[in-house]
């Protein structure tokens, strides 16, 4: 679905991504975990195509959507609006199917955006990304500034939408307990290099990662 | 009571032209944050080549129905000027606005001479009671009337619409979703062109144009649309009848010399007005 090789990016002097290697099969579910900074959301938009590559390739096989860090809905618009636009690029731009996956915004969809909680909000945000009917759905921190309970319903949609859709998710988390929870298999983005890669129950095990991410240390001493 | 109606009319009717070049920036500038300082240029443009395709026998309204177009086609050529290339700065594309804006003069001159251009609108007068309105002012209303609707309904019903609207509320996400920013740009600065162009075919049987006019016709159109904060259509609406009101009632009464400025000075005051009303809402509100 997703083959990334040696890629590199800069921005000016920069370099963001020092070649990155990253591969996903159809249907897959992947966590793609680092710090801030460490390059996560440049690899997730240049593969949305809005940023050139400096070297390497990338090859999609499929429609690609992105559900953005911060939301990025248009605030000024309503509900309906935003799905509808998420729908550019292919013909069917009817949003009832959403309102079926998140009965909630069938009631707002009248409502302008920015006014909506950022609960809401972030599943307006799903909802139009998934209305451009992606193969691969890349998702930036689903998990910032939301309330835990919140993040749980969302995290439950996309795992439902994985197993019966089939839709590919590569899911972008500062919340690294969270990915490695819901995805079988992840990456570790350090500085623009791919720092580790496996099973997420592998990884979670490895001293690195543990301390780095997962506050291991800290939480075992609690 | 009837010249004062009369000067009311004449008023709203020059206003209708400021609100149609201040539509014009506010399109332009709501998706690509650019200034278009050429935005007269397109209303001399339109009204002169108007002139000169009614000159060659070709009949109202086609005549002035090309010159609309010809503004359009120029908004189209200084849009890919100002935002064709990738990653232009927003500076940068101001200045090349600036720059078309200053460099146009010439070609004017060129074409259609350097003395001011004006043809025959809609003849004769409506008679209201003891009032006269002279038809052509009538056309200027309604057409600007029947162009704000049409405009409500593209951004407000359109998948198009929505899709520029998109662009200025987050030109990131526009991308993300796959909207062309860039290509939408274009769009906006053919639509700014129309709409200058058709302020300049409505305004020169009124007021003869020459290659200079557009200075007027800019001031006027920007101070209507920073009224709106060059993102509002209605508001532009708003702030240019009361420009145009306002230089009618000081050309009739006081000293017609300073009708632009007093205008000005006016809107100046109530966009003072408003920033302070809206500053004490915002410390109510928290």
């Amino acid at each position: 679905m997703l083959e990334v090789t040696d890629l590199v990016v800069r921005y000016g002097q920069a370099v963001a991504l020092d070649g990155v290697s990253l591969e996903m099969a159809a249907g897959e579910m992947v966590a793609l975990v680092g710090p801030n900074g460490a390059g996560k959301t440049t690899l997730l938009n240049t593969v949305c195509g809005l940023i050139d590559p400096a070297a390497g390739r990338f090859r999609l096989g499929g429609r690609v959507a992105q559900v953005p860090e911060g939301r990025q809905l248009f605030a000024t618009m309503t509900v309906e609006d935003n799905l509808r636009l998420g729908a550019w690029r292919v013909r069917d731009r009817d949003p009832t199917r959403i309102y079926h996956l998140f009965p909630q915004l069938a009631n707002l969809r009248r409502r302008v955006a920015g006014t909506l909680s950022g609960g809401e909000q972030q599943m307006v945000a799903v909802g139009r990304a998934l209305m451009a009917q992606p193969d691969l759905l890349l998702v930036d921190e689903l998990s910032l500034g939301l309330a835990p309970m919140v993040v749980d319903t969302l995290a439950d949609h996309l795992v439902e939408l994985n197993r019966t859709v089939g839709t590919a998710i590569l899911l972008v988390e500062q919340n690294a307990r969270l990915a490695l929870e819901l995805c079988p298999r992840a990456y570790v983005l350090e500085a623009g290099r791919i720092a580790a890669s496996g099973p997420s129950t592998e990884l979670s095990q490895t001293a690195a990662v543990r301390a780095a991410y997962l506050g291991g240390a800290l939480e075992e001493a609690s | 009571m009837n010249a004062f109606v009369q000067d009311l009319l004449s008023g709203i009717a020059t206003g209708c032209t400021f609100a149609l070049v201040a539509t014009g920036f506010v399109v332009i500038y709501r998706v690509s944050r650019v200034v278009n300082f050429a935005q007269g240029i397109f209303a001399v443009l339109a009204g002169m080549a108007a002139e000169s395709f009614l000159a060659r026998g070709i009949p109202h309204p086609m005549g002035e129905i090309l010159g609309v177009l010809a503004g359009a086609l120029a908004g189209g050529g200084v849009g890919l000027a100002a935002v064709g290339r990738r990653n232009t700065p927003p500076l940068a594309s101001l200045i090349i606005t600036l720059g078309i804006a200053t460099g146009a003069y010439a070609l004017l001159i060129l074409i259609w001479g350097d003395q001011p251009v004006s043809y025959a609108g809609i003849a004769g007068t409506t008679h209201a009671g003891p009032i006269r309105i002279q038809n052509q002012f009538l056309l200027v209303i309604g057409v600007t009337a029947l162009t704000f609707a049409a405009l409500a309904a593209f951004f407000g019903r359109t998948y198009l619409g929505k899709a520029l609207t998109a662009c200025s509320s987050n030109p990131h996400a526009a991308r993300l979703v796959g909207i062309d920013v860039r290509a939408m740009s274009l769009i906006a600065f053919v639509l700014g062109g129309a709409l200058g162009g058709l302020a300049g075919v409505l305004l020169t049987p009124i007021q003869p144009v020459s290659f200079d006019s557009d200075v007027d016709l800019a001031i006027n159109g920007f101070a209507a649309a920073v009224f709106g904060g060059i993102v509002s259509p209605g508001l532009s609406l708003v702030g240019a009848l009361v420009l145009g009101i306002a230089e009618a009632i000081v050309a009739g009464y006081f000293i017609p010399s300073f009708q632009t400025g007093v205008a000005l000075i006016l809107l100046l005051a109530l966009m003072v007005w408003q920033a302070t009303r809206r500053r004490a809402t915002e410390q109510e509100g928290t």
